[in-house]
């Protein structure tokens, strides 16, 4: 997700827009659309979440179809299984170019009949393009909303208006149907928590979103928390953490790789990624801790002594725990848990520590766990 | 004593020699809730139109311009305990700073309430 908070003339509205203004959001330009960056403040829309459960509006996410048989032709643009991939089971993983380099990072769910790609706002365009210069047949359902039911009580609220949903598991999902809508919902989420995503029709959007609302549980969220949560739970944001500058090996997430590609090869940059992942990368993402209450923010330059050893790609004040936080690329030499490093910002150096993300414990529903 | 403000929402009150500044209410609106926020050292010489304060909210950093040229007497060391204020009381205990005004002249080109809360209600 790349944002833009510039006005822009050709802006785009979204199927709850109406709504948004209604509750009083703040709205800004995100990827091209009105969006809202908060309702009654970051911080408690953000600690809310975590209490209770957050609705986002997510809708400037790019949902696509393919046909199901089209699942060996995807594999040649991104290293995951998909044509051993379950029915109802989502897969996270990456639209690479010919160095290894991150095009986005997406979700794909196989479906009875298809497979449902869920790609960045920013990039969904240049997605589209790239899907299709492979020859698949790209369905982009723009008919569709997209909305989020993240936090502790989401599962007891969501399942009050869509009896079952609560059977899912996390990186599961299913068709339901609300109200005589058909609606598509997974367990996942971006926030570190318990949660569901929920495709619905654009035309039942606002229905669907005042019942959730109309839950004790839920309260409407911003794009502010959605950025502080996905931080604290060590997410990378495209566009700030994920670029085509950076490999999956650097950025962590190596397990987006399948056990079967590796052996296999055969995705955009696959030499390069499995020198990487065999031997190491020459800079990785590692979250950092930083002392005192100034937020070290995207940009700020990493320090061990006096040389420069990376640069700060999100970063800001974390509410769960009451510190700055930040994600940086360093050089692998000093991403070590544990590891000192100084960020330079305005001309301070602050002392950080190279620390295990996520930052704070994720809360997931897995398969075969007991909650 | 005499409260001004500027088109960038700081407001200042003037008592003889010396301004207290701060931002306003509309502004620490705008901002969210504030984080951070880091005021000039006494005996920092600003000029009008320069920055000289930075608040940090959640989400991003905003640069605070002296709406005066003067030198920096004294911080307001509350904030660095609680940020927070300057949401809570931005227009009161959530003071940036106090300083001694080298031009009084440049308070002409400056608003008066009713004039700011005009410009706000506008916008």
């Amino acid at each position: 997700m790349a944002e833009s908070y510039a006005t822009d003339e050709s802006v785009q509205t979204l199927p709850l827009d109406a709504m948004h203004r209604r509750l009083g959001a703040r709205m800004v330009t995100f990827a091209g659309y009105a969006m809202p960056i908060q309702f009654e403040g970051i911080i408690a829309e953000h600690l809310w979440t975590r209490a209770h459960a957050g609705l986002f509006d997510v809708s400037h996410m790019g949902q696509l179809l393919l046909p199901l048989a089209q699942g060996v032709s995807l594999e040649a643009v991104l290293p995951g299984d998909i044509v051993g991939l379950a029915e109802g089971v989502l897969r996270y993983s990456l639209l690479l170019d010919d160095k290894g380099g991150i095009l986005d990072d997406l979700m794909v769910t196989r479906r009875a009949r298809d497979l449902y790609l869920v790609v960045n706002g920013a990039v969904k365009t240049a997605d589209i393009a790239t899907l299709r210069g492979v020859g698949l047949d790209v369905a982009y359902r723009d008919d569709w909303a997209l909305l989020a039911l993240q936090g502790p009580e989401a599962v007891a609220a969501l399942e009050r208006l869509v009896p079952g949903v609560s059977e899912l598991r996390f990186m599961r999902a299913a068709a339901f149907v609300w109200s005589g809508h058909d609606l598509w919902v997974s367990r996942s989420g971006y926030t570190g928590e318990d949660g569901f995503e929920i495709s619905v029709p654009a035309t039942a959007a606002e229905a669907l979103a005042t019942a959730l609302l109309a839950q004790p549980e839920v309260k409407p969220i911003g794009l502010g928390a959605r950025d502080s949560l996905r931080l604290e739970a060590g997410l990378p944001l495209y566009g700030h953490d994920l670029d085509p500058g950076t490999t999956p090996i650097e950025a962590g997430l190596g397990f987006a790789i399948s056990k079967r590609r590796k052996l296999e090869r055969g995705f955009p940059g696959a030499d390069i990624i499995m020198n990487q992942l065999l031997g190491g990368a020459p800079r990785r993402r590692v979250g950092l801790v930083v002392e005192g209450k100034l937020p070290a923010r995207e940009g700020a330059a990493v320090f061990a002594g006096t040389e420069m050893v990376g640069t700060v790609t999100s970063g800001g004040f974390a509410p769960s725990l009451g510190m700055p936080i930040a994600m940086a690329y360093v050089a692998a030499a000093h991403a070590a848990d544990g590891t000192a490093v100084e960020i330079e910002v305005r001309g301070r150096r602050l002392a950080a520590t190279v620390t295990a993300m996520p930052f704070r414990q994720k809360n997931y529903v897995r398969e075969g766990v007991v909650a | 004593m005499t409260l001004y403000f500027t088109t960038d929402h700081e407001w200042l009150n003037v008592e003889g020699d010396t301004a207290t500044v701060g931002i306003t209410d509309y502004a620490q609106g705008q901002l969210g809730d504030v984080v951070f926020v880091e005021v000039p050292a006494p005996g920092t010489v600003v000029a009008k139109g320069k920055e000289a304060a930075v608040v940090e909210s959640v989400k991003a950093a905003s640069d605070v311009y002296s709406p005066v040229s003067g030198t920096v007497t004294e911080a307001n060391a509350a904030l660095e305990a609680d940020p927070a204020l300057v949401n809570t009381a931005a227009e009161g205990d959530g003071w940036f700073f106090k300083l001694t005004l080298s031009d009084k002249t440049e308070l002409d080109g400056l608003m008066d309430v009713a004039a700011y809360r005009a410009l706000v209600a506008a916008l």
